[in-house]
């Protein structure tokens, strides 16, 4: 599958589901088609990082669906708090746990999960629509019922993958790029590199294979797809076009000429004009 | 050995924070609480985990980025279920904090529109009603004590106490660390009480830099003055580039 023929699955208005966390393993290739795209009025679902900001400053974002949002190494995420100030986006602000809650719950084909998470906080006041559940046990508890983010499409980076879906991360984390496939309709997936099978499995130990390929339905190479967001051990976060990234949100100019350069041609245009910069630099 | 700066002090206030905590999970926001967390391990709670800040597991509190100093993996999803079980004990920072220990990492203003997106409320409402929680406050001062914080992330004691049960039963607040004092959670009402004032400073500076009403009991200690062994650690192990000074200066 190619980058375009994964982001033609997505239409107007559809909640897409981006795993990674911050500023760590961000699909972000296939973010950039979608902020390159005619998509707009999506929901963002995501432990955010630049992939909500991106998204958010390309007009894309209805509404945000996180517990955060950092660029990790640049605590606040700029294109993401102008968002907020200037009132473009609708946020559902949830704890990090009852995001993860609210996953599970779609995964299993349930209305909801209880969890502790959120109790006697403002996300309550700020989300009117949760509701608390008490338990029908002894311990007659009162939890909060987090309702299942079900997802109509998953979008996850992973290091290795093979033309079947399944996929392997050889990184330090997982993350909930799982969960995120689990929880939605379609799944797509995209990898440094895809390899044989046999390959695949040699590759890392067994329990590095994070996706099976019931849990995929399309699969899109695209080396250093990730960038400029963490991909280890294939490369770490390139900290110097993020910060230029970063900056970027301080004008509508400035802004402007950072999708003019970057996100005005395809993956292979945006590469170039990354190296191009890098040699600059040197 | 040249006398404790109060950046030393500080880190010393955080370690305390874990003293004695046994075979849980230390999880320090930032380098003040994180320098704390890995003395504590090296003195008086050398049963902590520690993380580096990803995935693992230290081994070592001395070495935090060597790898082969692993014991274990934590990845994130495991830390949701480690902080649901409830061995852990958070010190985290707050953009705002109330008399009750409300705390605000969100944003400043109104949450529909605020003037200043900050981070978003992270983990803080499940870790507040889950497990023991601390604060790190590297500037006391009126912007950040306020009367009423604008969005309630980390759980207080007010809002524990009206809420649900279920809310409480775990509800555990600790210690409020700043660059000035350490207060608790000591007052008659549960509301924050001035504990000790770090030496130089003044009950009547911490009254002046906060922005709500404090509990000040008739006798306020001075904060401990970190010992030899913990000076050689903080400086010679843990903090070798001085990190922590231009987190808190000693001319405050």
């Amino acid at each position: 599958m190619t980058i375009g023929e994964a982001v033609a699955q997505i239409t107007d208005g559809m909640t897409v589901g981006i795993g990674g966390w911050g500023s760590r393993r961000k699909p972000m290739a296939l973010v950039r088609a979608i902020a390159r795209s005619d998509l707009r009025e999506l929901t963002v679902v995501s432990y955010g990082g630049p992939d909500v900001g991106l998204l958010v400053a390309a007009g894309k974002v209805k509404r945000v669906v996180c517990g955060f949002v950092t660029l990790d190494s640049i605590p606040l995420e700029p294109h993401f708090r102008r968002a907020r100030r200037d009132g473009l986006i609708q946020l559902t602000e949830l704890d990090e746990g009852m995001f993860r809650a609210g996953l599970s719950a779609a995964a299993q084909r349930l209305p909801f999960l209880p969890i502790r998470a959120g109790l006697a906080s403002d996300v309550m006041r700020v989300n009117p629509e949760l509701r608390c559940v008490t338990s029908p046990y002894d311990d007659a508890e009162e939890l909060v019922a987090m309702p299942a983010l079900t997802l109509d499409v998953a979008l996850v980076h992973l290091n290795r993958a093979d033309r079947g879906g399944n996929a392997q991360y050889l990184g330090p984390d997982p993350y909930f790029d799982d969960l995120f496939c689990l929880a939605a309709t379609r799944r797509l997936v995209s990898c440094e590199r895809i390899v044989p099978t046999a390959e695949l499995v040699a590759g890392g130990p067994l329990q590095s294979l994070l996706l099976n390929r019931a849990m995929v339905d399309g699969v899109v190479e695209t080396p250093r797809g990730a960038h400029f967001t963490s991909c280890v051990p294939d490369y770490g976060r390139d900290e110097e076009f993020q910060r230029r990234y970063a900056k970027s949100a301080a004008t509508d100019e400035s802004w402007a000429e950072f999708r003019r350069r970057f996100l005005s041609g395809d993956e292979a245009e945006y590469l170039a004009q990354v190296d191009a910069l890098a040699g600059a630099e040197q | 050995m040249n006398a404790a700066t109060r950046a030393e002090i500080c880190v010393a206030a955080c370690a305390d924070a874990w003293a004695g905590d046994g075979e849980i999970l230390a999880s320090p926001t930032g380098l003040m609480p994180t320098l704390g967390a890995r003395l504590a391990r090296l003195t008086t709670a050398p049963d902590l985990l520690l993380t580096d800040g990803e995935a693992y597991l230290l081994a070592d509190a001395a070495a935090a980025t060597d790898a082969a100093a692993i014991e274990g993996w934590l990845p994130f999803g495991r830390v949701f279920d480690m902080l649901a079980r409830g061995p852990r004990h958070v010190m985290m920072g707050a953009s705002q904090i109330d008399a009750f220990g409300n705390q605000n990492i969100s944003c400043i203003g109104d949450w529909s529109r605020p003037r200043s997106q900050l981070l978003g409320v992270r983990g803080a409402p499940g870790n507040t009603v889950n497990h023991a929680t601390s604060y790190w406050v590297r500037e006391h001062s009126p912007r950040v004590f306020v009367p009423e914080v604008d969005m309630v992330c980390g759980v207080g004691q007010d809002r524990a106490a009206s809420g649900p049960a279920s809310a409480r039963r775990y509800h555990d607040l600790r210690l409020v660390i700043t660059n000035l004092a350490v207060l608790d959670f000591g007052a008659a009402d549960g509301s924050m009480r001035l504990s000790s004032v770090h030496p130089g400073v003044t009950v009547g500076d911490v009254i002046a830099r906060t922005g709500f009403t404090l509990a000040v009991p008739d006798r306020v200690p001075p904060t401990r003055v970190p010992g030899e062994q913990e000076l050689r650690l903080i400086r010679e192990v843990l903090d070798p580039g001085r990190r922590r000074d231009a987190e808190v200066s000693s001319h405050e």
